[in-house]
């Protein structure tokens, strides 16, 4: 397919643009096949390149002979353009409509996308399993790199390489799959170093409403825990929700046949109820003509804060088990793709510190999210202003993002990136040059994509230096430490940075931010004249004697 | 001390709010001022709370474990005890109970205070503030405004009717064409005598605030001296044609007025005058508001959805918002338009005092400052007749007329410190001490409820200032994000007010709540930074023998001084700083894990 054949109109002028905060534009509208370009054609103006993938919905109105399209993004923005001209108006509505939900992957912008930069450190390298294996083999022997699925027959969502316990062999974890949903037999997801308790997560044992049992499941989860301990299973499900899911063949470990185990349901909730949500705060924000009472109002019935507050709490809640408890965990909701993968993520940002790195952070996204088979392609493939029948998706990485940003402002000195880093990687989960969030699983990406040979991964952008430099938290201090935020509603705040970000100007919020900046580097410089002062007077009293 | 019936009790538990399983034993002692409870621990960490700071000690049923008290004070901390004996609880409550309440100014804890200061070093104190010179500053007297001594004797008119306005300061500014025959007529055409004075002059264009209460109008009065009141402080701003009359009360509730004989301007009567409504409820609605939002605050692990409706319920932020919304509509008539405004509401001590001082800090960046707020509210609350004794229930006396109307104002500061972080010099730990001396007594200023009443306590001879003690802690108070040639610093300040920017204030309503307390605080880690630098340069300046005038403590040697930053209310001397257990488990799951949180350590080593 031609991109041409989609483009009805090119190019159309005397186009005015309105976007939020900034004068008005009129320029020349054009369409290529990736983009939505306007340019005023004079000197020293800004253009806008807007990505088709990042447009969520548009919306036409017609005054006369002349047609408005308001184009709202994936990333929350909302634009205006003015197009002189009805026939003009509707073809570039038509193609935009066209562009923006093409069904190829093959056919999206990062399979095009040639760097202007040069490529130093290639993302696509940076996060392999083998090299994490090889920190956890330093702490411990128990646990091997297995390569059953490296075809992706076995579990078509996980990685071609997973850790799982020593003592389980490959035909062992064959019939643990096709217990577990989707393949997902329980892996390795987190060790904590400290007292080497474990986290693990699978998809859903399949009991269904026979009550089905399968015993290498139960030996291979026995197998990781403690002479005489207990470990805890949490489902990330409600127990009602949990006990129906066995009429569909689903379900939870059955006490009797897990003794050594506890379990504990929580209650996060599914995708579809969490894109609603997502919608109703986004259509709450944009409204600035509610009263107080009104916005509130609004505020609650989206839910967003509780969905925030339960997976939070959830995620605190497998870290208590595991550090305070002392206690092996297993994590699993329904496919073990979403909630299942909120939670394990979180919790290793309460425990691991590393994980509170930017490198620590990437590495835990690459592990926990892209390797372990998050549908990214599907769940980012409509965002807030999505209408009509959904297809899957919904704001589930977001929620994580936003977590990640309640935990950060509970402790703004313990994280080594700033609230930048997170938004901007909200932005490109949704919309991106970059390959790295294309497709569903490794086996996409991998083998069908070939996404590491043709495209450009978002980690070899961000990670140079005068990138990285916007996304570093000018309060770092490596903090060693466990941290336990307040889940209390009242500690949780609605993330400004993504949801009013183009309600309000934020400028005197950056000023603030350039302050702090500034009065670190300014301590930090008078600290090298000092020392180096130090050094001199040292060397002269020295030299004295 | 004949109120105190135990002075003494021992075997005390005080219970730790955010995890009742957990808590210290300890004796408890009553003072004449305080109570005080020390742990029966090697390090005796002992917690004060003033006596005038409490605001209800109630008895909930016994339990197995004693006999429960649990003291709520007025700044929203809560405390839980446990008595062993059901007769030294009821003593204990008792006496509480009483000496929470004094009847007489003699007993407030400011008359007993002595923080070993000379005479003279009291009455500089008390001269720490200087209303004229702030008046000066603004460019007053002028050529247009001038000081009257109508009111020196707290008598305005007074071989007419004495006492007409007992509750203005002696010191008041109106127009040069104000002649006293006019004053006179106008304090006789208003509520309580108060007429329409200058409250603050906006130099750049001669805009000015005034501000009065609610004219005697009823259907169909009308006073030729008011009507020239207002015309002559239109007059004075020479630009403008016409000026805006802010009448901070629901229109409703102004009509309603007229019946009783007040009231509004009439616009017929008065010419050239905008009448504006802005609909800040009244000092009842208030303090319910108030109260639902401390429930708010208090109601243990409650969901997302219990909060915001909770929230809502309470209409708390809604009425900050009314508070903001009037102060941005006469800053907005002062600068941008170059517009004079009269503010009152009935009687002009309550929505007047929090309309005009949101306004001049909107307008003035001096009022933005430690000293400049301190000013502000010297100003517009303390001389202007607000009645704090009254509003925060210092005395025991009518509950209906205590009522939030400063809290509200601090709030409205807190809200803009959000979203103006650089414009500030001071913190919100700063407004919330001042919160806990509004209440507490410990200092004379906030006293009784107008300047008259003050000079008759001889308040100034009696009790001590607060400012300058303030002041001399201003390193604690002081934003580190504030730089005096900031832009935000600079000119007036544009506030969004749209719903989405008011947040309910933490730190006030789940004040040392630990379990919701900030982890970690970027501004004190600025502080620190900040402090860091100073001795950093101090240091440069010794090692290059650079002689300059500005560093006073040239010899410092190393860099080892780390302040620590936990002195939040002077009434807990062991304001807990290391947060505790809390589950996240429901149903109580996990029963034996003992959470000790990470405590966060900020260094800044060389």
């Amino acid at each position: 397919m031609e991109f041409a054949e989609l483009i009805k109109t090119p190019r159309v002028d005397g186009v005015v643009l309105h976007r939020p905060f900034l004068p008005l534009v009129e320029g020349t509208l054009c369409l290529t096949g990736h983009h939505l370009i306007l340019s005023s054609r004079q000197d020293n103006t800004e253009e806008l390149w807007l990505l088709h993938a990042d447009i969520d919905f548009i919306e036409k109105r017609f005054v006369g002979s002349s047609g408005t399209i308001i184009v709202k993004c994936k990333d929350l923005r909302i634009i205006q353009l003015d197009i002189p001209g009805m026939e003009e108006c509707l073809n570039i509505a038509s193609s935009i409509e066209a562009l923006s939900t093409l069904d190829s992957v093959s056919l999206m912008y990062p399979f095009f996308y040639r760097p202007m930069f040069e490529v130093i450190e290639d993302g696509w390298n940076l996060f392999l399993p083998e090299e994490s294996f090889k920190d956890l083999e330093s702490m411990t022997d128990e646990w091997r790199l297995s390569e059953v699925n490296r075809d992706f027959s076995i579990c078509p969502s996980y990685p071609p390489l997973v850790v799982v316990p020593k003592d389980t062999d490959d035909d062992t974890l064959l019939k643990v799959a096709s217990f577990r949903h989707g393949g997902r037999f329980p892996v390795l997801s987190y060790y904590h170093k400290k007292n080497g308790m474990v986290m693990m997560r699978a998809g859903q044992p399949l009991i269904g409403p026979n009550g089905r049992r399968c015993k290498e499941d139960e030996k291979l989860i026995n197998a990781t825990l403690r002479a005489g301990k207990r470990g805890y299973i949490i489902d990330t499900r409600a127990t009602a929700v949990a006990q129906q899911a066995k009429a569909r063949g689903g379900g939870f470990e059955q006490e009797a046949n897990y003794p050594q185990w506890r379990r504990i349901h929580k209650t996060i909730e599914r995708y579809s109820v969490l894109q609603d949500s997502l919608i109703k705060l986004v259509e709450a924000c944009n409204d600035q003509s509610h009263s107080m009472d009104r916005w509130l109002s609004k505020l609650e019935a989206s839910n967003w804060l509780s969905h925030i507050k339960e997976i939070l709490t959830t995620a605190c809640l497998a870290a208590q088990c595991i550090d305070r408890e002392g206690a092996t965990v297993l994590v699993h909701g329904t496919e073990g793709t979403d909630s299942t993968l909120q939670v394990t993520s979180l919790a290793q940002i309460l425990l691991d510190p590393s994980c509170r790195t930017i490198r620590g952070f990437q590495a835990l996204v690459e592990r926990e999210w892209l390797q372990a088979g998050h549908p990214f392609q599907h769940r980012c493939a409509q965002s807030a202003y999505s209408s009509g029948k959904l297809h899957g998706e919904a704001p589930i990485f977001l929620l994580f993002l936003d977590c990640t940003w309640q935990i950060l402002r509970q402790f703004p000195c313990s994280f080594e990136f700033n609230e930048n880093f997170l938004v901007l990687l909200f932005e490109h989960a949704y919309a991106t040059q970059f390959g790295t969030f294309l497709g569903n699983s490794a086996a996409e990406r991998s083998a069908t994509l070939k996404l590491p040979q043709k495209t450009v991964s978002l980690w070899s952008w961000v990670n140079r230096p005068q990138e990285m430099e916007g996304f570093v938290n000018p309060l770092y201090e490596p903090n060693s430490l466990v941290i336990w935020p307040s889940v209390a509603p009242q500690s949780l705040q609605l993330w400004e940075g993504v949801f009013l970000r183009w309600n309000r100007s934020s400028k005197c919020l950056d000023e603030a931010y350039e302050e702090m900046v500034h009065i670190i580097e300014y301590n930090k410089e008078l600290q090298k004249k000092v020392n180096s002062l130090r050094r001199q007077l040292a060397q002269l009293e020295t030299e004295e004697i | 001390m004949e109120n105190i019936r135990t002075p003494k009790v021992e075997h005390v538990r005080l219970i730790d709010r955010t995890n009742p399983r957990r808590c210290s034993v300890g004796t408890l002692y009553l003072s004449s001022t305080h109570s005080i409870f020390v742990e029966n621990t090697e390090a005796r960490r002992e917690t004060w709370v003033l006596h005038s700071l409490v605001s209800s000690v109630e008895r909930p049923p016994v339990s197995p474990s004693g006999n429960p008290l649990v003291i709520r004070c007025k700044n929203f901390q809560v405390f839980q005890l446990l008595i062993p004996q059901e007769k030294d609880c009821l003593d204990v409550q008792a006496s509480l109970s009483r000496l929470s309440r004094p009847e007489r100014y003699g007993e407030l804890s400011c008359f007993s205070f002595n923080p070993n200061l000379n005479k003279e070093a009291r009455d500089e104190a008390w001269s720490f503030i200087d209303l004229r010179g702030d008046y000066v500053r603004m460019g007053i007297p002028s050529n247009l405004w001038y000081i009257t001594a109508a009111n020196s004797e707290y008598r305005v008119g007074m071989r007419c009717l004495s006492k007409v306005c007992d509750t203005y300061p002696s010191d008041l500014y109106v127009p040069k064409s104000a002649t006293p025959s006019v004053i006179v007529g106008s304090a006789k055409f208003r509520s309580r005598g108060r007429f329409p004075v200058l409250s603050y002059y906006h130099r750049d264009n001669s805009a000015s605030i005034c501000r009065s209460s609610q004219p005697l109008s009823g259907f169909s009065a009308r006073s030729t001296e008011d009507e020239q009141m207002i015309q002559a402080i239109m007059k004075s701003n020479p630009a403008s044609e016409f000026m805006y009359v802010v009448d901070t009360r629901p229109k409703l509730n102004a009509m309603a007025n007229r019946a009783a004989g007040k009231g509004y301007e009439n616009e017929d009567h008065y010419t050239n005058i905008k009448l504006q409504f802005i609909g800040i409820e009244n000092i009842h609605v208030m303090r319910n508001s108030q109260q639902k939002i401390i429930d708010v605050g208090q109601v243990r692990s409650p969901s997302m959805g219990d909060f915001l409706w909770g929230l809502e319920n309470s209409g708390w932020l809604k009425h900050i918002k009314a508070v903001m919304d009037a102060g941005v509509f006469i800053a907005r008539a002062v600068a941008e338009e170059g517009i004079s405004v009269l503010v009152h509401c009935s009687d002009g001590w309550d929505r007047t005092a929090q309309a005009c001082s949101v306004a001049s800090i909107l307008l003035d960046p001096y009022y933005r400052t430690l000293k400049g707020f301190m000013v502000l509210i010297e100003k517009d609350w303390v001389a202007f007749g607000h009645k704090f004794s009254h509003r925060y229930g210092h005395l025991d006396s009518d509950p209906k007329e205590i009522s939030p109307v400063m809290d509200q104002f601090l709030e409205c500061v807190w809200q803009l410190m959000e979203q103006f972080p650089c414009a500030f010099e001071f913190n919100e730990r700063f407004l919330l001490q001042l919160h806990t001396y509004v209440y507490s007594c410990q200092y004379g200023n906030f006293l009784a409820n107008s300047q008259k009443e003050r000079r008759d306590l001889r308040i100034q001879e009696r009790t001590h200032s607060v400012w300058p003690h303030l002041w001399k802690d201003q390193a604690e108070y002081s934003n580190p994000l504030y730089r005096a040639d900031h832009s935000q610093t600079q000119g007036v300040l544009r506030p969004v007010t749209t719903p989405y920017c008011f947040k309910f204030w933490k730190a006030m309503y789940n004040r040392l709540d630990q379990a919701s307390a900030a982890r970690q605080s970027p501004a004190d880690c600025l502080s620190a930074v900040r402090e860091e630098t100073q001795q950093l340069e101090e240091e440069l300046s010794t090692h290059q023998e650079v002689p300059r005038g500005t560093v006073h403590s040239p010899t410092r040697q190393g860099i080892h001084t780390h302040r620590t930053h936990n002195q939040m209310a002077p009434i807990t001397q062991n304001s807990p700083v290391m947060p505790n257990l809390f589950s996240y488990a429901v149903n109580g799951l996990i029963q034996n894990s003992m959470l000790i949180d990470a405590v966060q350590h900020f260094r800044f080593h060389i």
